[in-house]
């Protein structure tokens, strides 16, 4: 796969639209959150780290959209989602409990030009923070950057609760290797032996585990309001320009 | 090209013929911010009260509780669709405030901590229509639900009812507060439906 | 309380008014004068509209309101939009 010039990426990025998606296939993906196939035929493919809106339309008439991450630069006329319940949620209940094959959503995107990773575009490393959930349009980017056979390094510091709480695992060791490293902090539990602290991300944690300033990364931190926040901060904090910092917040409302 | 999702209801709707058109029951009460929320002691709360000769009424937290609170059960309409019924509030009856006050005009700006406005008719305000409302539930107002210190105008849409309330201004003529610039009803009748423009 | 979202939640919504996405352009606060990247804007989606402020100073920078058949949308808030050819 050839990777297109930074203009023509621009430039040809597909218009957002509404599609009808239908449910090809759902599973657990972790205790709390599920992972939805969906078929759309219409789908004319995303960059790694966008997004889509779901509406779902009630019998009544009502409706209720919410965005979730696109959990793969995916080809055309696939969307993979992974969808984390908010307990008072009412859409997310729905996708992780109710939906199941051969169900239609409706779909509008691909969203989002600011939060995305496209292939080609930079030599310079790439580090990756997610908090929990978050890690959805991040592993996007790890899975389209092992696709494409990119160059520039990448490496991925994951805050999850237990090892039952990462989401996408058997994918994400599958891309660790020389051009992806993946550090994981446990907030709760930890494996058995794991040499490090169970608890919160801290800032002593945060710069042992990513790549120094001095590298010049480029980093793309996504996770709940509070930790993108922290995150950030800390990051300039370490001497990381603010412009360098690509931030994305998601919440359960 | 909207279609109806298997199995999708969303939160629970009841029809109740106190439920103004558009409007779905809710027993919780969904905290709504356009801003980040102003955390407000009591001990430095005023509220002023300003007509067109620029003479300002001023009440600190006691003197406001001084005036007279009253208990006050209401159903309170949300522009976001829900509503709740028999909801037990506490607060001061505008009534009260307006004693004194000698004006031509005939609107009135609400001003909150943290820069929202909304705007209102004086006559919405008067005869037991309307509240400084500093209880719900039985508890204190929440920072998150406009403590210390809300307006509460319950036969109109609820984000007439300014939380963080700071002040109310005479004016002339209905100027638009902060939703009522950006899209919504300059009255919002919620039996009418007056959402939007 | 972290109430808020951020910019690139305004990408939906947006795209039924501009022709490319405006996430990620550039703009000016025409409060305090910061140039951000609209997605780095912070938005509070839990109210009657979309509300996006600026990340320095609280300014609101634009509404959108969705009032069915029609999106009510407001950019006062902001001095200009660099929008990329």
């Amino acid at each position: 796969m050839s990777a297109p010039s930074l203009a023509s990426v621009g430039r040809s990025r597909p218009r957002p639209a509404w599609h009808v998606a239908t449910v090809a296939e759902t599973r657990r993906e972790t205790p709390t959150a599920a992972r939805l196939t969906l078929e759309v035929p219409t789908w004319p493919g995303s960059e790694a780290g966008s997004h889509v809106d779901v509406r779902l339309t009630a019998p009544d008439g009502y409706q209720a959209s919410r965005s979730y991450s696109i959990a793969s630069s995916t080809p055309e006329g696939q969307v993979i989602l992974a969808v984390d319940e908010q307990p008072d949620g009412e859409v997310s209940p729905f996708l992780v409990h109710e939906v199941r094959p051969g169900d239609q959503l409706e779909l509008h995107g691909p969203l989002g030009a600011f939060f995305v990773w496209r292939p080609g575009e930079s030599d310079l490393p790439v580090q990756l923070v997610a908090g929990g959930s978050g890690v959805v349009p991040l592993y996007a980017m790890a899975a389209a950057h092992g696709a494409a056979a990119d160059a520039a390094p990448f490496r991925l510091l994951y805050s999850t609760r237990t090892s039952a709480d990462v989401f996408f695992a058997d994918e994400l060791a599958a891309l660790t290797g020389p051009a992806f490293s993946l550090d994981l902090v446990y907030t709760r539990e930890a494996p058995d032996g794991w040499p490090d602290a169970v608890g919160r991300l801290t800032r002593e944690t945060l710069a042992a585990r990513t790549l120094p300033a001095a590298r010049q990364p480029r980093i793309y931190v996504c996770g709940s309001t509070g930790f993108v926040e922290t995150v950030a901060r800390w990051l300039q904090d370490l001497g990381h320009p603010a412009a360098a910092i690509h931030t994305e917040r998601f919440g359960g409302l | 090209m909207s279609f109806a999702t298997r199995g999708f209801s969303g939160r629970r709707r009841e029809a109740d013929t106190r439920l103004p058109p558009g409007q779905t029951l809710v027993q919780d009460w969904p905290v709504l911010s356009a801003g980040p929320t102003p955390q407000v002691d009591t001990a430095d709360w005023e509220l002023t009260l300003q007509d067109e000769t620029g003479a300002d009424h001023r009440w600190s937290w006691d003197e406001l509780l001084a005036l007279g609170v009253e208990d006050i059960t209401v159903d309170i309409h949300c522009v976001t669709h829900w509503t709740r019924l028999d909801m037990a509030w506490r607060g001061v009856s505008l009534d009260k405030l307006f004693e004194d006050v000698e004006s031509e005009h005939e609107f009135v700006m609400a001003h909150s901590y943290g820069g929202y406005t909304s705007n209102l008719p004086l006559e919405d305000l008067l005869d037991g229509k309307a509240w400084i409302a500093t209880e719900a539930d039985g508890a204190p107002l929440t920072p998150e639900h406009g403590g210390p210190a809300r307006l509460l105008v319950p036969h109109l849409y609820f984000w007439k009812s300014a939380k963080w309330i700071r002040g109310l201004t005479m004016m002339p003529d209905n100027d638009a507060g902060f939703w009522e610039q950006y899209g919504y009803h300059l009255y919002g009748d919620p039996w009418k439906e007056e959402r939007y423009w | 309380m972290t109430d808020h979202l951020d910019g690139n939640v305004l990408a939906g919504a947006l795209s039924e008014v501009f022709t490319t996405d405006v996430t990620a352009a550039r703009a000016r606060c025409g409060g305090c004068g910061r140039m951000s990247a609209i997605a780095e804007a912070m938005v509070y989606t839990s109210a009657p509209g979309l509300v996006a402020r600026c990340a320095g100073c609280d300014q609101v920078l634009a509404t959108i309101v969705d009032a069915g058949d029609r999106l009510i949308l407001s950019l006062a808030g902001l001095s200009a939009i660099e929008l990329r050819r």
